[in-house]
């Protein structure tokens, strides 16, 4: 029995003050204006048949099955391009209606293979219940005419793509899926090639999915009402059981969706319609690339060893919490109270990041916690928190809707946010204005019916410089919304600020020369800004990861108060967050300086609450950042790590350095699904769990916790916030939690704007962005509406300061670090699914004219050295790239990319300056140095493995 | 902690508040920030340094801002 299906309301929702009351089938129905007729019937549970038509997607009208019949209209209109008018009478149900159906079902069944019994969509075949639905009892054309599907006919199987199939013999070109590509997904990758009997989808000019610019979505697959375009899941393993709703673990985004599993075994992650954030769609990752959870990498069995040359040694769980927990305390007793700490993943749940701080502050007894959000959107913390009053993006996705101008400032939202990006470029497609900021050309700058007003091509560490020229051509131009700041900000800072913006050192044309940007092209994209209605700023890694992160991040948040783009629908600053829970693991308190909810830990207030339910006193001074703790472990001072579901080795900056930091220390526990590369240099080896296995919440870009559920056993036998009340307990701290609840209840009690969090609202409520309380019981979508969460908003003067990574003869060229859709930050996930037939190495892109200088054409091997480093990557020739600077992803290890990157980091929080290196590359025939000793050093650590790492003791 | 990174960190901290033209709100943004967010052994550090006589490398205003971070450490 296959699984029930949410109700298909056959067209879009609409939204208007006005509303329509018609008759259908004798009831009577009250809609929006613009709503269908097809959808105001279903509203009153009166089903039209249909096949074209379906919510997600405008309505097409070419089946024409949903006919109906209504009182003084001639024929018989399709229902769902039909729209409501009042008094309508609209009968769904005649004799005349029947014939018509069957008439038509009858036609696309004689074109049709009857094999429903051994067909993969069989129990949930939308052509199979409509035929069932309309009575068709016989095809009187027979089934030899010509055809589709017959062995002489049937065009070949496109199994191309590594998730899904193609199968032409069961297509009845509704156009679902081409559409879908459109509406859905913004790619406008597939047509309908042909006419007549000939049409047939075509992806790209006729060519296989993978040679197509197919993104492999899903979205054409989710609309599909047959078995043309099947996951291979379900092919494999049939149609699932049951389904768990829970939240991808990808990016910032936060998708939901429905695991539909069987037994243990994910059959497939279909998008939840009801997800706040995605409303059914999805991408590559989250929709097919999960295959990792059960990837035979995976080491299910507790390790330790005395050294990082020792074989590991596969023990009990008690027995390596204990001598993780005998190891921390033998080094407290010997090195003092700070001399250990923890780090914890943004990958890992909200419950885990609150437990791994907990134990740092409770059980160690120091503030020496961080997250990875240290490395991405630390300036996002404390430059929103300094101007505005939280640490947090104003907007819910949905905003974006009402957006007049849309800013992306060093984001790629198609690769890195890719269901959001697929929203934002449907909002450009209904007319909104683009200013892209960003030394490449990415794909929003140009692609199918998108054009950027503005492309803003600046040179890497330039961010400020154009924000504050910006700013400038704002104030001097007299386009500040002097209503706004007056009444919603501190006026003294505004006047010390437009005073400050207003020099003519600080103007697009004295900038050029940091920019490489037309001042006139600066002035123009800042009058559109601020001129061109609702104006809404979305920023992410190449904002942040800067030695002046946070002063543009400081920037952003000046201009969109200074032009009133704060406070309600369309506008507003967007930080695109890394990981899906970047958000959380800040929220919850992951900072050495903050406890849960963004309080710092000298306020004694705070303190005192937490001493209450804790039974022990935070320490009042802030504890050390990772860039810190690698420091100190130099200097003999730091000897002892929890790093939960992180690799610093691979993502964090100055490879070599980290690893001689990891080396210094004397237990370094690393809780994790595979043997990453922070795991090589570790003593203890804790067996981590992924989303799959466990309960939990994430927190998304726009605050939006929602919940993960459990959908198979943990293979280690443990979820990981287990791990660590088995740490604590053994450390002698208590921590006595029997489900995750309780610790979401323990976060509620204990932080303000998350009072109202529990899991039984957020079952009531699918998901709350926080705040949630007393105010607002089911949460906040938009932020500081009528004032401020710091009461008046605060500008802050943003001087732009060159990063001192400043190119030379030596290093003639900048080296900028970015992600791709497929591949996922270290790519520990994604490396580990077929997404890697998409992208299967780092490469080196390069403009053209750099290229030609020394000598490189596409696909050379060439040696990129810097300060810090060499190593070796080939080389793209491509010109989105601006002459003189280059660009990679750091998605494998063996590729280097942060032996490259150097120290640098944002004077506020440390985050590293990843996007901005000075290199110089050339042509080579071998790997660096570095890389040939990665390579041992991996076969070693591997030979060190037990024989069989999944072998319990 | 390498000395060389805290000097120039703490002088990156100098360089954003510099601009400001109120030079008290300067001081106080420099040692706040310095207060709030370094652990205490980089604290430490930064002022043995600054303390130690001869040349810093550290810039006025942070040299002011640690003074005050030095006074505020005293008093607590």
């Amino acid at each position: 029995m296959s699984l029930p299906r949410n109700t298909d309301y056959g067209t879009p929702a609409r939204e208007s003050e006005k509303e329509v009351t018609l008759s259908i089938d004798g009831i009577e129905v009250t809609v929006p204006a613009g709503t269908s007729v097809m959808r105001a019937a279903q509203e009153c549970d009166a089903s039209i048949p249909k096949l074209c038509a379906t919510d997600s997607l405008e309505p097409f009208g070419s089946c024409r099955l949903c006919l109906v019949e209504i009182e003084g209209r001639r024929g018989y209109p399709a229902s769902c391009t039909t729209l409501v008018e009042p008094g309508m009478q609209v009968r769904t149900q005649t004799p005349k209606l029947a014939e018509i159906r069957r008439g038509v079902m009858e036609l696309y069944i004689s074109d049709h293979p009857l094999d429903c019994l051994t067909c993969s969509a069989n129990g949930n075949c939308e052509l199979q219940d409509m035929t069932g639905v309309v009575g068709l009892r016989e095809v009187r054309y027979g089934m030899k005419g010509k055809n589709h599907f017959d062995l002489l006919s049937a065009l070949s199987k496109d199994e191309s793509n590594p998730y899904f199939t193609y199968d032409p013999s069961k297509c009845i070109v509704c156009n679902r899926c081409v559409r879908a590509c459109e509406e859905t997904q913004g790619t406008f990758a597939l047509t309908i090639s042909g006419r007549g009997f000939d049409s047939r989808v075509s992806p790209g000019e006729s060519q296989p999915f993978m040679e197509s610019e197919c993104v492999s979505c899903g979205a054409c697959v989710q609309a599909c009402p047959t078995a043309t375009l099947m996951e291979k899941g379900v092919i494999e393993h049939g149609q699932a059981e049951k389904k768990v709703t829970t939240t991808c673990a990808y990016c910032g985004v936060g998708c939901s969706f429905d695991a539909e599993v069987k037994g243990t075994t994910v059959v497939r992650m279909v998008p939840n319609k009801d997800g706040g954030a995605n409303h059914g769609h999805s991408c590559v990752k989250g929709r097919f690339a999960f295959g990792y959870a059960t990837h035979p990498d995976r080491i299910t069995t507790p390790m330790i060893r005395k050294s990082i040359e020792d074989a590991w040694q596969p023990v009990s769980w008690d027995e390596a919490i204990g001598y993780a927990a005998s190891e921390f305390k033998r080094i407290q007793a010997k090195y003092g109270r700070d001399s250990i700490g923890g780090i914890v993943s943004s990958r890992c749940t909200n419950e885990e990041g609150y437990l791994v701080q907990k134990l740092v502050r409770a059980a160690f007894g120091n503030n020496n916690v961080d997250t990875c959000a240290r490395v991405c959107h630390s300036p996002t913390g404390y430059g929103l928190k300094q101007t505005l009053g939280e640490s947090a993006g104003t907007q819910t996705f949905d905003s974006v809707m009402k957006s007049d101008v849309i800013m992306v400032m060093g984001a790629n939202p198609t690769d890195g946010h890719p269901v959001f990006g697929s929203q934002m470029k449907r909002r450009l497609r209904q007319g909104a204005k683009l200013i892209v900021v960003d030394p490449r050309a990415i794909d929003l700058v140009r692609s199918p019916h998108i054009q950027a007003t503005h492309h803003l091509k600046l040179k890497p560490g330039s961010n400020v410089a154009i924000i504050t020229a910006m700013a400038h051509v704002v104030v001097t131009e007299g386009l500040v919304q002097e209503d706004f700041v007056r009444e919603r900000c501190e006026w003294v800072s505004f006047e010390q600020w437009r005073d400050f913006v207003s020099k003519p050192e600080n103007s697009p044309e004295a900038m050029e020369i940091h920019t490489g940007v037309p001042a006139a092209e600066v002035r123009a994209a800042a009058r559109l800004f601020a001129t061109g209605g609702n104006a809404a700023i979305y920023y992410g890694l190449g904002v942040t990861e800067h030695s002046q992160g946070s002063t543009t991040v400081i920037g952003i948040a000046n201009l969109a108060m200074a032009t009133g783009n704060i406070g309600r629908e369309g506008v507003g600053v967007n930080p695109l967050r890394g990981q899906n829970n970047v958000q959380g693991s800040c929220d919850m308190g992951s900072f050495p300086h903050e406890l849960p909810g963004y309080r710092h830990v000298s306020d004694s207030a705070t303190r005192a609450l937490f001493k209450d339910a804790w039974g022990v006193e935070p320490q009042p001074e802030p504890g050390l950042r990772i860039p810190n703790m690698f420091e100190a472990a130099m200097e003999g001072s730091f000897m002892g790590l929890y790093c939960e579901g992180e690799d610093i080795v691979q993502s964090d900056p100055n490879t070599q350095h980290v690893e001689a930091a990891l080396r210094a220390m004397e237990c370094v526990v690393v809780q994790d699904l595979f043997l990453n590369e922070t795991a090589k240099f570790a003593h203890v080896f804790l067996p981590g769990s992924s989303f799959l296995e466990k309960d939990g919440t994430f927190t998304n870009a726009e605050r939006r916790i929602s919940r993960v559920r459990k959908a198979m056993p943990p293979l280690a036998g443990k979820a990981d916030w287990e791990v660590t009340c088995m740490l604590s307990n053994a450390l002698g701290y208590p921590m006595d939690y029997t489900h995750p609840s309780e610790i979401m209840d323990e976060i509620a009690r204990l932080t303000p704007t998350f009072h109202g969090v529990s899991y039984q609202h957020l079952d009531e409520l699918g998901s709350i962005q926080w705040p949630c309380n007393e105010q607002a019981p089911e949460g906040t979508p938009i932020m500081h509406i009528d004032e401020f969460v710091r009461g008046k908003g605060r500008f802050m003067l943003t001087e732009y300061v060159p990063t001192e990574e400043r190119t030379s003869s030596r290093f003639p060229l900048i080296l900028t670090t970015g992600r791709i859709l497929s591949q996922y930050n270290v790519g520990a996930q994604t490396r580990r699914t077929p997404n890697s037939m998409w992208h299967d190495e780092d490469r080196l892109e390069i403009h053209p004219t750099d290229a030609e200088l020394r000598g490189i054409n596409e696909g050379d091997w060439v040696g990129i050295s810097s300060r810090a480093g060499e190593t070796v990557l080939r080389a793209v020739v491509s010109e989105r790239m601006q002459p003189g600077v280059v660009y990679t992803t750091f998605h494998f290890p063996e590729s280097g990319a942060n032996v490259i990157t150097t120290d640098n980091s944002d004077w506020a929080t440390n985050c590293p300056e990843y996007k901005v290196t000075a290199v110089q590359v050339t042509r080579v025939t071998q790997p660096s140095e570095w890389q040939q000793r990665y390579r041992d050093f991996t076969k070693q650590q591997l030979d060190l493995l037990p024989k069989s790492p999944r072998e319990k003791v | 902690m390498d000395i060389q990174n805290l000097v120039k960190m703490a002088n990156q901290i100098g360089q954003f508040f510099q601009s400001y033209p109120n030079h008290e709100e300067a001081v106080d943004g420099v040692a706040g920030h310095i207060q709030r967010f370094w652990e205490p052994r980089m604290r430490n550090a930064i002022l043995a340094h600054a303390q130690s006589g001869g040349e810093t490398g550290l810039l006025p205003l942070v040299v002011e801002a640690l003074q005050r971070v030095h006074g505020t450490q005293q008093a607590a």
